[in-house]
């Protein structure tokens, strides 16, 4: 790894962290736009994160070590995902140390020490909620693998950068299974970000909310940091969406700071679009219950399983 | 994968149409509402009327043209207004019930998809045209339509079940041959349409008689049981 590289690299993170919370206010305030309310300022997410490092945490007198390390974990794993995914450059470093898969694993992970983190204080709706995310996770993840498996089998690589410059420097073609992987990523993406037809991250419900209850017992800067990785998680997703199926504009071969700067641009236009479309699919759909959810999940795993045997069918 | 770039643009028009049925069929088959089943139907006939088109445009077919055409009056939109018709005069706007539940049918309808597409595998050799690869996925919208109707239980569905499956065909027979002579093609559009003309009175007959469509009833071989 060169001197050159791990700046690059520490470039593409800080601006990822940085426009993780603005992707979240801007999917808020189109929401509000779009149901007739007065919507709230862009920042809020920012100002909500630095309200909360400024506050004294209060941590029950019962919790473990876990609970103390997990929103640590948890934004650290987040960060190295995005770190991972190539969002504004192919050539980095990171990103060609983990594949889709080892990304999958991360999320993985994340997930797992925040269940545990809300059965630690053994409160009813930590419980629940802890419950209810291993529910929502078993089923999403396999479905998040078979898209990623239908990219790969297009590019003949689970590198995401490679599959990245794999289909920016083929011919424009149409690929159909890539409608069906697409169609499936956008239904595990609703269901891993919390929102709306699977959960609700506006309310505080006692029976419908799942990530809310999770980090219903955490405060201040532990608080901070697992509002912080939620933003980040979306920006995630997003842009393994933007990756996989518009990775236009993504800086390739060198990769130095300028490149980085001059792909920026094009990735915020790129996710404006991609939180005006997510702010639309809230808007439009209600929220399921929660026994609906290995249906609606099912589906998904199901069109992405399709995506592949239409990939193997029509050879594209 | 590079044999892909070498495909001219129609016939990936057309191999997009054919996931886009494919995808509408599974929509239909996990479509738990009668009124968004009927609107699926007649997307599913739009994009039947589309892939007809471009192939008749490839290939300087013109009788496909006309079938296209044929396809657009009568499945996207005549028989969907008789079946929105038939909804709101027989008033039944409930969901519809399965067999199975919803997964299990999804479950079952990737195993017919993979069966279909191993069915068309030997076949697509034999066939000449450049559309022959979506034979498969032909085959696989007839079985889903043909699960549709084994599953529902209700005479509406299983109706549109029965129209989707015609759908399927359509497609197998432009797909493999490009299209059947226009004689045999304006035969099946009027046998569909009269088909549904009598399955509507039928269905006023079934309602009279039952006081719901739901075809279990027919099974019955007395009254009294």
């Amino acid at each position: 790894m060169t001197v050159s590289g791990f700046l690059s690299q520490l470039l593409q993170l800080a601006i990822a962290l940085l426009l993780a919370p603005l992707l979240l206010g801007w999917v808020n305030q189109c929401r509000a736009w779009l149901q007739n309310k007065s919507a709230p300022s862009l920042l809020l997410p920012y100002r909500t994160i630095r309200k909360l490092f400024h506050k004294d945490a209060v941590v029950a007198e019962n919790a473990s070590a876990m609970f103390r390390i997990t929103p640590y974990v948890v934004f650290a794993a987040m960060a190295l995902a995005a770190a991972i995914v190539p969002s504004l450059a192919t050539n980095l470093p990171f990103a060609r140390a983990a594949d889709a898969i080892a990304l999958v694993g991360l999320f993985a992970l994340a997930r797992v020490f925040i269940a545990l983190a809300a059965m630690d204080l053994g409160t009813a709706f930590g419980s629940m909620g802890a419950r209810r995310e291993m529910f929502v996770g078993f089923l999403a993840e396999p479905a998040l693998l078979m898209v990623l498996f239908t990219a790969s089998l297009i590019s003949g690589s689970t590198l995401l950068p490679t599959i990245v410059e794999t289909f920016t420097q083929r011919d424009l073609a149409i690929y159909p299974s890539l409608a069906f992987a697409g169609v499936a990523f956008t239904m595990v993406s609703l269901a891993e970000n919390a929102r709306i037809p699977v959960d609700n991250p506006a309310t505080h419900l006692e029976l419908t909310m799942i990530h809310e209850a999770m980090i219903l017992e955490y405060s201040a800067r532990h608080l901070a940091l697992m509002e912080w990785a939620a933003a980040l998680k979306l920006f995630n997703y997003s842009c393994i969406g933007l990756a996989l199926f518009v990775p236009f504009g993504i800086a390739q071969g060198n990769a130095d700071a300028s490149a980085i700067l001059g792909a920026t641009p094009v990735l915020i236009a790129k996710l404006a679009g991609g939180g005006l479309g997510l702010a639309l699919i809230e808007t439009l759909s209600a929220k399921m219950r929660i026994f609906r959810t290995p249906e609606f999940l099912g589906t998904a795993f199901l069109l992405a399983v399709l995506g592949m045997l239409v990939n193997l069918l029509l050879g594209s | 994968m590079a044999a892909m770039t070498g495909i001219p643009i129609w016939a990936q028009l057309i191999n997009l149409l054919a996931a886009v049925l494919l995808l509408l069929a599974f929509a239909m088959l996990s479509q738990r509402r009668v009124l968004s089943l009927i609107n699926l139907f007649a997307a599913q006939g739009f994009a039947l009327a589309c892939s007809t088109a471009i192939v008749a445009w490839a290939t300087g077919q013109t009788h496909l043209y006309g079938s296209a055409a044929l396809t657009l009056l009568l499945k996207v939109a005549l028989l969907p207004w008789l079946l929105h018709r038939l909804v709101r005069k027989l008033d039944v706007r409930w969901d519809v019930e399965g067999l199975l539940n919803i997964p299990t049918t999804m479950l079952v309808g990737i195993v017919l998809v993979v069966f279909a597409f191993n069915l068309a595998a030997p076949i697509e050799q034999l066939a000449s045209t450049i559309t022959r690869s979506t034979l498969g996925i032909a085959m696989a919208c007839v079985m889903l339509a043909f699960l549709m109707m084994i599953t529902r239980r209700k005479a509406i569905p299983q109706v549109i079940g029965f129209l989707a499956m015609e759908n399927g065909l359509f497609f197998a027979a432009t797909s493999a041959t490009y299209g059947m002579p226009m004689v045999v093609e304006l035969g099946i559009a009027l046998d569909v349409l009269v088909a549904m003309l009598i399955l509507g009175v039928f269905f006023f007959q079934i309602r009279e008689q039952f006081d719901s469509l739901d075809l279990k009833h027919l099974e019955k071989l007395k009254e009294s049981e």
